[in-house]
């Protein structure tokens, strides 16, 4: 057999790697195309407004970072329990209490620094989540409760208790307001902007960064991956899968209150139900699309950032219904994952990296 | 799998059954107790809990069907979104409710198709499979559908002659549109199927142990793709009933966590037919009680009381409340050899 060079072999692994998702973007943005044609709309218009409307000018490129920071989150907590073998679904619920916490927390706390109100508001967001992400966790492991739907059931609940907040205790208590919403946070919690550039997406990509370096070059790391690749073969190499599947869940579950958190400081300045509804689902189309690699995450998030920061412009300019993004974003996803197309279109079936294994039964064993 | 040698053999029948016929007596006094001091409530509360278990428990009969033969289908919810979706703008067109009806089940079908496709023949993971559908039919519907359409009405109930002057039972059990009795009919029949015919002895052999059920003759593929669209049909009816027989419109996202509430029911139901209706009724009960309360004004905010089927259906899946075994093979891809 003849020997590749390894760095040769393993720039094809990268470029097979690349090539999934991009076939994948194509793809979806065809079959989109002529669902638009369906509808009478010329799809290069729509395309093109799109694109204005996501990068055509600073304010606009500002609004894509903006929408950008929350996914880069929503889809590390979602990449990193995949890598634990888990599909935390919760992201979405996980996030809403991150977001409800953090504007209580903004709006509670006066008179406080700047720095420190944003941080504090930022990790109780980021706690709220990781508790709530403890009870799919410690579910799964303990009573073997499946965390597919534990989690969906949980995002219902926690949409219950937000809008509960929202509407009750922490209404917001100005005369003129008579919708469900918490009031405005506080100067001092907001997270500021360098330029166009908010500060979370910064944070966001050295969180990604942080990420990838624990999942790939730390102890805790390799435990995660090995409890994901088999959880029984852990369990016999003497490592304690089942604390490590509640760990995994609680960083995923802090990971996606993160997220909602920066919605909450970086965007809304309040909590109001509704405004922050699929961004926990869209953190699985950006794991998926970023090949559950932390540093994946973040161009995959990009691109849903920019679709959802152009779909106003597009609806506005090329008179079509924002939920095409929608529709295109669950195409990405089918073609992504149902990666065994493309590979065989480009007839690359070997070089897999990053696949992502997942414990299907419901576990009552 | 680490049990998977070892071939269904579930609790023996006379234990498995005393503990649900006992539940079911208490039940019964209960309720004759409530009927005689309030009537009409009861006969609502009782009506409402039948309506409400109606989609869970075709929902439950679809995710049976897929597990006993292997399949994990976590798209039921997407399933049903979807067919109610199409059922109800086929309401909108054409005004025919039964062509209606029939779109809704062809929906379910092709949906269950594309899952059979995605987990036998590219072996994709089931779970994300059913995640597709599900990411797909809340694009599409909210895509396409458009606010202030109207329909010529939805189907109504039909009084089953002689049965439904009976007290309580009548006006609770035959006085129902068509779906709800197909649906109770379903459960009665499927259970025949799946557990007195050869067909239901292969769909199980090939959830258990397909390597076995493929040694003896029968073709797995075949059998898993048949069960998972009879399956999606069976969800697709769960739609139609959503948008044609209890609401008579479409909502975005109306489904609302039914079809992942339904495979809790399954699994309550220890994936047979008559249990899974018992549990779809338990559900359907928590339902109606739900609404009454809201209508009679408590104290409880609703949101509390709205939490309860979720919070119910964790409880559940936890095995709080006995445990039970899936299908053995379930979720696996089958290779031949």
């Amino acid at each position: 057999m003849a020997e590749e060079s390894p760095v040769s072999n393993k720039l094809k692994r990268f470029l097979v790697n690349l090539s999934v998702p991009v076939i994948a973007i194509i793809l979806a943005l065809i079959i989109g195309a002529i669902i638009l044609l369906t509808t009478g709309v010329n799809p290069l218009k729509a395309y093109g407004a799109l694109l204005r409307g996501a990068f055509g000018s600073p304010i606009y490129f500002q609004r894509t970072l903006e929408k950008t920071t929350p996914l880069i989150f929503s889809g590390l907590a979602v990449a990193f329990a995949f890598k634990a073998g888990l599909f935390n679904i919760g992201a979405q619920g996980q996030l809403l209490l991150g977001a409800i916490i953090s504007a209580f927390l903004g709006f509670s706390i006066k008179g406080l620094p700047p720095a420190l109100h944003v941080f504090i508001a930022l990790a109780g967001g980021g706690l709220a989540g990781a508790m709530y992400g403890f009870i799919p966790g410690a579910l799964r492991s303990f009573t073997g409760a499946h965390e597919v739907i534990t989690t969906i059931m949980l995002n219902y609940v926690a949409i219950n208790i937000t809008d509960y907040l929202s509407d009750g205790p922490w209404k917001d208590p100005a005369p003129s307001n008579i919708v469900a919403r918490t009031q405005l946070i506080e100067e001092s919690a907001r997270i500021p902007f360098i330029g166009p550039v908010p500060v979370g997406f910064i944070v966001a990509i050295l969180i990604s960064v942080l990420i990838w370096f624990v999942i790939n070059r730390t102890n805790l790391g390799f435990e995660i991956r090995t409890v994901g690749l088999n959880s029984h073969a852990a369990r016999y190499a003497g490592m304690k899968s089942k604390l490590i599947m509640v760990l995994a869940m609680v960083i995923s579950g802090f990971l996606a209150g993160i997220g909602g958190a920066v919605e909450t400081q970086g965007i809304v300045y309040r909590f109001q139900p509704g405004f922050n509804t699929g961004l926990g689902f869209d953190g699985i189309t950006v794991a998926l699309l970023g090949r559950t690699n932390p540093l994946g995450v973040i161009p995959a998030a990009l691109l849903l950032g920019a679709m959802k920061g152009g779909a106003n412009v597009m609806q506005f300019d090329a008179r079509v219904a924002k939920e095409i993004i929608d529709v295109i974003q669950a195409l990405i996803l089918f073609f992504v994952t149902a990666d065994m197309i493309i590979r065989w279109m480009i007839k690359a079936r070997r070089g897999v990296e990053d696949e992502v294994t997942l414990t299907t039964s419901w576990g009552q064993k | 799998m680490n049990n998977s040698l070892k071939l269904n053999h579930f609790d023996s029948p006379k234990r498995k059954l005393i503990v649900p016929i006992l539940l079911a007596v208490v039940a019964l006094v209960v309720v004759l107790v409530l009927y005689l001091q309030n009537p009409a409530v009861t006969e609502a509360v009782l009506a409402s809990m039948i309506r409400q278990s109606t989609p869970l428990i075709l929902g439950a009969l679809c995710g049976i069907l897929c597990e006993r033969a292997g399949i994990v289908n976590i798209g039921i919810e997407g399933q049903m979104l979807l067919s109610a979706f199409l059922a109800y703008m086929t309401n909108v067109w054409t005004g025919n409710l039964w062509l209606a009806v029939f779109v809704g089940l062809l929906t379910g079908a092709v949906l269950g198709l594309l899952l059979a496709f995605t987990s036998i023949q590219l072996k994709l993971n089931q779970i994300i499979g059913g995640t597709i559908i599900n990411i797909l039919a809340i694009g599409l519907t909210g895509f396409f559908y458009q606010v202030g359409m109207t329909t010529k009405g939805k189907i109504s109930p039909i009084a089953l002659p002689g049965l439904s002057e009976i007290p309580l039972l009548g006006p609770v059990l035959f006085n129902n549109p068509p779906i709800t009795y197909i649906a109770i009919l379903l459960v009665i029949v499927l259970q025949i199927v799946l557990f007195n015919t050869p067909w239901g002895l292969r769909t199980r052999a090939v959830g258990e142990h397909p390597r076995a059920a493929d040694t003896v003759g029968i073709n797995v593929f075949k059998m898993r793709y048949a069960n998972v669209i009879i399956g999606g049909a069976i969800a697709g009816l769960a739609g139609a009933f959503l948008t044609l027989e209890a609401v008579g419109s479409f909502e975005r996202n109306m489904t609302n966590g039914r079809g992942f509430v339904a495979l809790a029911v399954m699994i309550f139901g220890k994936w047979n037919p008559i249990g899974a209706w018992g549990a779809a009724l338990l559900f359907g009960l928590a339902n109606a009680i739900q609404t009454q309360l809201q209508f009679m004004g408590t104290n409880i905010p609703h949101q509390f009381i709205g939490m309860i089927p979720y919070v119910l259906t964790i409880i559940v899946v936890s095995g709080f409340v006995g445990r039970s075994r899936p299908p053995a093979a379930e979720g696996e891809p089958y290779e031949k050899e």
